[in-house]
C-alpha cells in the first residue's frame, strides 16, 4: 500500500528535481504513444527531441521560438506570484501584435527609413502599450467591480482575436494581396533587426534575456517586488503591513500585459513580416505551462521556454518527417503540466510503502 | 497494582535530522490528571500526536490498559476513547460550529441533536458557545472552545488538552478545572499540556517534563515548586521583571468615541470606545476573545480605515483614516495575534519578513540593500534570542514561540512611539514569555506608550499600570492595575461596570 506522509519541511531537492522528473515522464509517455501509433519510438523521439538542436539554423530557430514564450511567461511569473490569475497573455500578445503591426505598416506605407535602433525602440513601446492597455481592462474591472480576472482576461483573448480578424479582413488588408486576409509585407526598415545574417533569430532574443534579468531584479531585489509577493502569499500580512493590493494588481497586470505585447510586436515585425490572423500559435497559453514548469522563477522561465520550444518545433518536425499528427504537441504539453503537478506533491509529502496488514 | 490507562515505552520519533522525541517513557493511570510540561519545540506536540495516532513512532511501543497497541490513524485512537484538543485547530471555516462537530462525529446523529448536545455540554462546562455561528467569524479563543466541546462530546477515556486555558477567564478556568476533576473521577484520564506552572500545580498529580525531545523530569507534583519545575523545563529560573517606575508623560495615543458598524454578519460593532495611552506607560485591555478586540485592533493598526480621522489621534495628529503603512511611518507599530499569515509570511525568509514593517534597508527606487537587511535581521535575531538557522530561514520553519519573539522584536527594534501588542505571549513558553514582557516594560520605560491586549489577566497585572476591560464592543473606564483585583476585572469582563465613571476608578 502506498501512503503519503507530510514532510516536516518542503523538500528542496524535489522542488528542483520535479520538473526534470516531469520531462522524463513525458518522454516516456511520448515513446509509448509512438509505439501505439505504430511508429519506431526511438526514431520518432529522436526527431522530436534531438532534431530541434541539430545545426546552427535549428538552434537559432529554437531561440526564435523561445523568445515570445520567455516574454509572456515572465509577465505571468509576476502575476501568479502576486496571486493574480492572468490567463489572457494570448490576448495581450495579440494586441501587441496589432499595435506593433500598425507601426510597421505605417513605416512601410510611408517609406520611412528610420535608424534600426530607433525603430526597434518604437516597436517595443508600441507593443508594450498595446498589451498593457488590454491588461488594463482586466485590472480596471477587477479593481472597480471585483470581476474575476481569470474570466475577464480569458474572454478578452477572443475579443482580441476577432479584432485582429476584422483588421486584416477589412481596413488593413493588403490591396495587392489577392484578397488574402493579411497586411502588406513590411519593408526592411519596419522589421526587427536580425542577429545573424541569413538566420531569422533577431534582437528579440537578447531582449528577452534582459527582460528576465529585470524581472528577477524587480522580484527579489526591490521593495515593490517583495510587496507583491507578500500580497500573493499572505493577503492578511500585506494588509497588516499596509501594502496596497490595488498597486500590486495594477503593477503585475500592466507589466505582464506589456511584456506579452512586446512579444507580439516582435513576432509580427520579426519572423512574420506582416500581420495575419495567425500571428500566434498559442504562445500566451503555452506561457502558462512555461511559468509553472519554470517554478515561477525568471531563470526557470528561460529554461522552460526552451523546453517547450523543443516540443513545438519537434511536433512540427514529427508531423513532416514521421507523419505524426500535429496535435501530439498539445498532448505532450498537457502530459508535462499534469506530471509536473503530480511530482510536485513530493515536495510537501513523502511516499511510504508498507505491507498491507 | 493499577494497570495504567496509557503507557509509552522508549518512544522515539525523528523528522529528517531533527529528533522530536528521544526515548520517551510516560504513564497515565485511569482517572489521573497528568501534566506534560516543556518549552516550545520540546516535542510535546509530537508526543501527543503519537498518542492520538496522527503520527507513528519510529521505535518504542504504546500500551493501552496494559495491551500493546499500534495506532495507525486518529480513527483507531478515537475508537479506543482518546480525544484531543489541539493547539492548532482543525475546523472548516465556512461551516457552523454545529456542522463542524457533526462532521467529526463517528456515529450518525441528526444535526439538530448535535446542536442540542453542544448547548448542553457547553452549559455543563461553562463554555460560552453558539452552535449556529460559522467558524470563520470566531476568534482564536472561541475556536478553541469549539474544539473542547467537540472532544467532550465523544465521552473520552483519555482526553488530551493542549494549552486549554489560554483563552478563558479566571472564573471559567476554575470551572473548567472543576469539570476536569469531575471527569477524572469518572475514570477518564487526562493529559494536560501547559506552560502555566501554577495551573499545573493546582490541577495535576504527576507531571512529565520534556526538554529537547528528552524526559528531564517525571515527578509527583506535591514535592515540586514552580521554580524547580521551570528549572527542569528550561534549565534556569524564570527571569523576573525589573522594578517599574510609573512616569507616564503626554498622551501619545488617544481614541475618542470610536464607533464602527460590524463588518460581516457576525462581526462585533464597536460602541463609543474611548481610551488613552501616555508615553512611558503600559496600558492593558482585558476581555474574553470575540468581544471586539479584533475590530478595535484593526481600527487602531490602520488595517481598517473606516474610523473618522479625528476619532484616533497619534501624538496629537488625527490618523483615523490613514492606512497601516502611514501610521507606522508616524511611529505606531503593531504586533497582531496571528503570527503566521498576518504578522509574518510563512513561505518567506525572516529577512524578507522584516520588510513588512521596516524600511531602513530600502534605498531609493525601492532597491533593497541586502547586506543591510541581513545585518538588521541578524541583529533582531540576536537581541531577542530567536532560535533560527539565520536571516534566510523561512518563517514557517520557526517554532511558534520563536516566531513570536522575532515579530515582537522586529516591532520593538523599530523604536516606536506607540506599540500595540495583541496576545504577546499566546502559546509561548515561560522563558520567552518573561523575556517578551520584560522587553515591553523596558520599551515603556524608554518613553514608548505600550498597549497590550491580552486574555491573560495575570500577564496584564504583571506588565500594565492601567487597564481597560472590553466586553461586547464596549470599553470600560480605566482601572489602576495596582488597585484592581482579579475578581473585579473578571466581573467587568462580563460587561458589568458602573455606567457613569467620570474619573479613574481606583477600586
Amino acid at each position: 500500500m502506498i501512503r503519503l506522509e507530510e514532510r516536516a519541511a518542503p523538500s528542496l531537492p524535489f522542488s528542483a528535481l520535479s520538473p526534470v522528473l516531469a520531462v522524463l515522464f513525458t518522454v516516456l509517455v511520448a515513446g509509448l504513444l509512438f509505439v501505439f501509433l505504430g511508429k519506431d519510438p526511438v526514431k520518432s523521439l529522436a526527431v522530436f527531441l534531438f532534431e530541434p538542436f541539430h545545426g546552427v539554423r535549428a538552434l537559432t530557430e529554437l531561440g526564435l521560438k523561445a523568445t515570445p514564450l520567455v516574454l509572456c511567461s515572465l509577465g505571468l511569473v509576476l502575476c501568479f506570484r502576486a496571486n493574480v490569475w492572468n490567463i489572457g497573455a494570448e490576448g495581450q500578445f495579440l494586441l501587441g501584435a496589432i499595435t506593433g503591426g500598425w507601426l510597421s505598416l505605417k513605416v512601410t506605407e510611408n517609406g520611412l527609413q528610420l535608424p534600426r535602433l530607433l525603430f526597434f525602440l518604437l516597436l517595443l513601446a508600441a507593443g508594450f502599450l498595446g498589451g498593457a492597455l488590454w491588461a488594463a481592462i482586466v485590472a480596471l474591472l477587477r479593481d472597480v467591480f471585483n470581476a474575476s480576472e481569470i474570466l475577464v482576461s480569458l474572454m478578452l483573448v477572443y475579443v482580441a482575436n476577432l479584432f485582429l480578424d476584422w483588421l486584416v479582413f477589412g481596413p488593413w488588408k493588403d490591396p495587392n494581396g489577392f484578397n488574402f486576409p493579411q497586411t502588406m509585407s513590411f519593408s526592411e526598415f519596419a522589421e526587427v533587426p536580425r542577429l545573424v545574417k541569413g538566420m531569422r533569430l533577431n534582437w528579440g532574443a537578447p531582449l528577452s534575456l534582459v527582460a528576465a534579468l529585470l524581472v528577477w531584479l524587480f522580484l527579489f531585489r526591490t521593495h515593490a517586488g517583495v510587496k507583491l509577493q507578500v500580497g500573493g502569499a499572505a493577503p492578511l500580512a500585506a494588509r497588516y503591513a499596509g501594502f496596497s493590493a490595488r498597486a500590486a494588481l495594477w503593477t503585475v497586470l500592466l507589466a505582464s500585459g506589456g511584456l506579452a505585447g512586446v512579444a507580439g510586436a516582435i513576432e509580427v515585425a520579426g519572423p512574420m513580416g506582416q500581420l495575419t490572423p495567425h500571428v500566434s500559435t498559442g504562445y500566451g497559453f503555452t506561457a502558462i505551462i512555461v511559468a509553472f514548469v519554470g517554478r515561477l522563477h525568471p531563470l526557470g522561465a528561460i529554461l522552460a521556454s526552451l523546453l517547450l520550444s523543443v516540443f513545438l518545433i519537434g511536433g512540427e518536425l514529427a508531423q513532416s518527417r514521421v507523419g505524426l499528427p500535429s496535435a501530439l504537441t498539445g498532448v505532450f504539453q498537457g502530459v508535462l503540466l499534469f506530471s509536473l503537478l503530480a511530482w510536485d506533491t513530493l515536495i510537501q509529502y513523502r511516499v511510504r510503502w508498507r505491507a498491507v496488514q | 497494582m493499577i494497570v495504567p490507562r496509557l503507557e509509552l515505552r522508549h518512544v522515539s520519533k525523528r523528522f529528517g535530522s531533527v529528533v522530536a522525541n528521544d526515548d520517551v517513557d510516560l504513564s497515565v493511570d485511569p482517572g489521573e490528571i497528568h501534566a506534560v510540561l516543556g518549552e516550545n519545540g520540546a516535542g510535546k506536540s509530537t508526543l501527543m500526536k503519537i498518542v492520538y495516532g496522527a503520527l507513528q513512532p519510529d521505535s518504542g511501543e504504546l500500551l493501552w490498559n496494559g495491551q500493546p497497541v499500534r495506532l495507525r490513524n486518529p480513527h483507531q485512537a478515537r475508537e479506543l476513547g482518546v480525544a484531543m484538543v489541539f493547539q492548532h485547530f482543525s475546523l472548516f471555516e465556512t461551516l457552523t460550529v454545529a456542522e463542524n462537530v457533526w462532521l467529526g462525529q463517528q456515529r450518525t446523529m441528526p444535526l439538530e441533536s448535535v446542536r442540542v448536545a453542544i448547548r448542553k455540554k457547553a452549559e455543563e462546562y461553562a463554555l460560552e458557545i453558539d452552535p449556529d455561528r460559522p467558524v470563520h467569524v470566531l476568534s482564536v479563543g472561541e475556536r478553541q472552545r469549539v474544539e473542547i466541546v467537540r472532544a467532550l462530546l465523544t465521552d473520552p477515556r483519555l482526553l488530551i488538552l493542549d494549552e486549554p486555558t489560554s483563552v478563558l477567564t479566571p472564573k471559567a478556568v476554575e470551572r473548567l478545572f472543576g469539570t476536569l476533576r469531575k471527569l477524572a473521577q469518572t475514570g477518564c484520564s487526562i493529559l494536560y499540556i501547559s506552560h502555566k506552572l501554577d495551573e499545573i500545580l493546582a490541577l495535576c498529580r504527576r507531571c512529565t517534563v520534556l526538554r529537547g525531545g528528552k524526559i528531564t523530569g517525571a515527578c509527583a507534583l506535591g514535592q515540586e515548586s514552580a521554580a524547580s519545575l521551570s528549572r527542569m523545563m528550561i534549565g534556569r529560573e524564570p527571569p523576573k521583571l525589573g522594578g517599574r517606575t510609573n512616569q507616564a508623560g503626554e498622551p501619545v495615543l488617544r481614541v475618542r468615541d470610536l464607533s464602527l458598524q460590524r463588518e460581516g454578519r457576525f462581526g462585533v460593532p464597536l460602541d463609543h470606545v474611548s481610551l488613552e495611552v501616555r508615553a512611558g506607560e503600559v496600558v492593558g485591555i482585558a476581555g474574553i476573545s470575540g468581544n471586539g478586540q479584533q475590530e478595535l485592533l484593526a481600527a487602531l493598526s490602520g488595517e481598517d480605515t473606516r474610523a473618522a480621522p479625528e476619532a484616533i489621534e497619534l501624538l496629537g495628529v488625527p490618523i483615523g483614516a490613514q492606512g497601516a503603512a502611514d501610521r507606522r511611518q508616524r511611529g505606531l507599530n503593531f504586533v497582531p495575534e496571528e503570527r503566521l499569515g498576518r504578522g509574518a509570511v510563512p513561505s518567506l525568509s525572516l529577512a524578507t519578513n522584516l520588510l513588512l514593517t521596516r524600511r531602513e534597508s530600502v534605498r531609493p527606487f525601492g532597491w533593497i540593500d541586502r547586506r543591510a537587511l541581513g545585518a538588521q535581521t541578524a541583529a533582531v535575531i540576536r537581541r531577542f534570542n530567536v532560535v533560527a538557522k539565520g536571516a534566510d530561514a523561512v518563517a514557517r520553519s520557526l517554532s511558534g514561540g520563536n516566531l513570536q519573539k522575532y515579530i515582537v522584536g522586529r516591532e520593538i527594534d523599530a523604536v516606536p512611539k506607540v506599540l500595540i501588542v495583541a496576545q504577546p505571549t499566546w502559546g509561548v513558553d515561560v522563558g520567552a514569555a518573561a523575556q517578551i514582557r520584560g522587553e515591553l516594560v523596558s520599551l515603556a520605560e524608554a518613553g514608548c506608550g505600550v498597549l497590550v491586549i491580552s486574555e491573560e489577566i495575570e500577564e496584564l497585572c504583571q506588565v500594565t499600570q492601567r487597564l481597560y476591560v472590553i466586553a461586547k464592543g464596549r470599553l470600560s473606564p480605566p482601572l489602576l492595575t495596582a488597585a484592581a483585583g482579579v475578581e473585579l476585572i473578571g466581573e467587568w469582563m462580563s460587561g458589568l461596570w458602573p455606567q457613569t465613571a467620570p474619573r479613574e476608578v481606583s477600586a
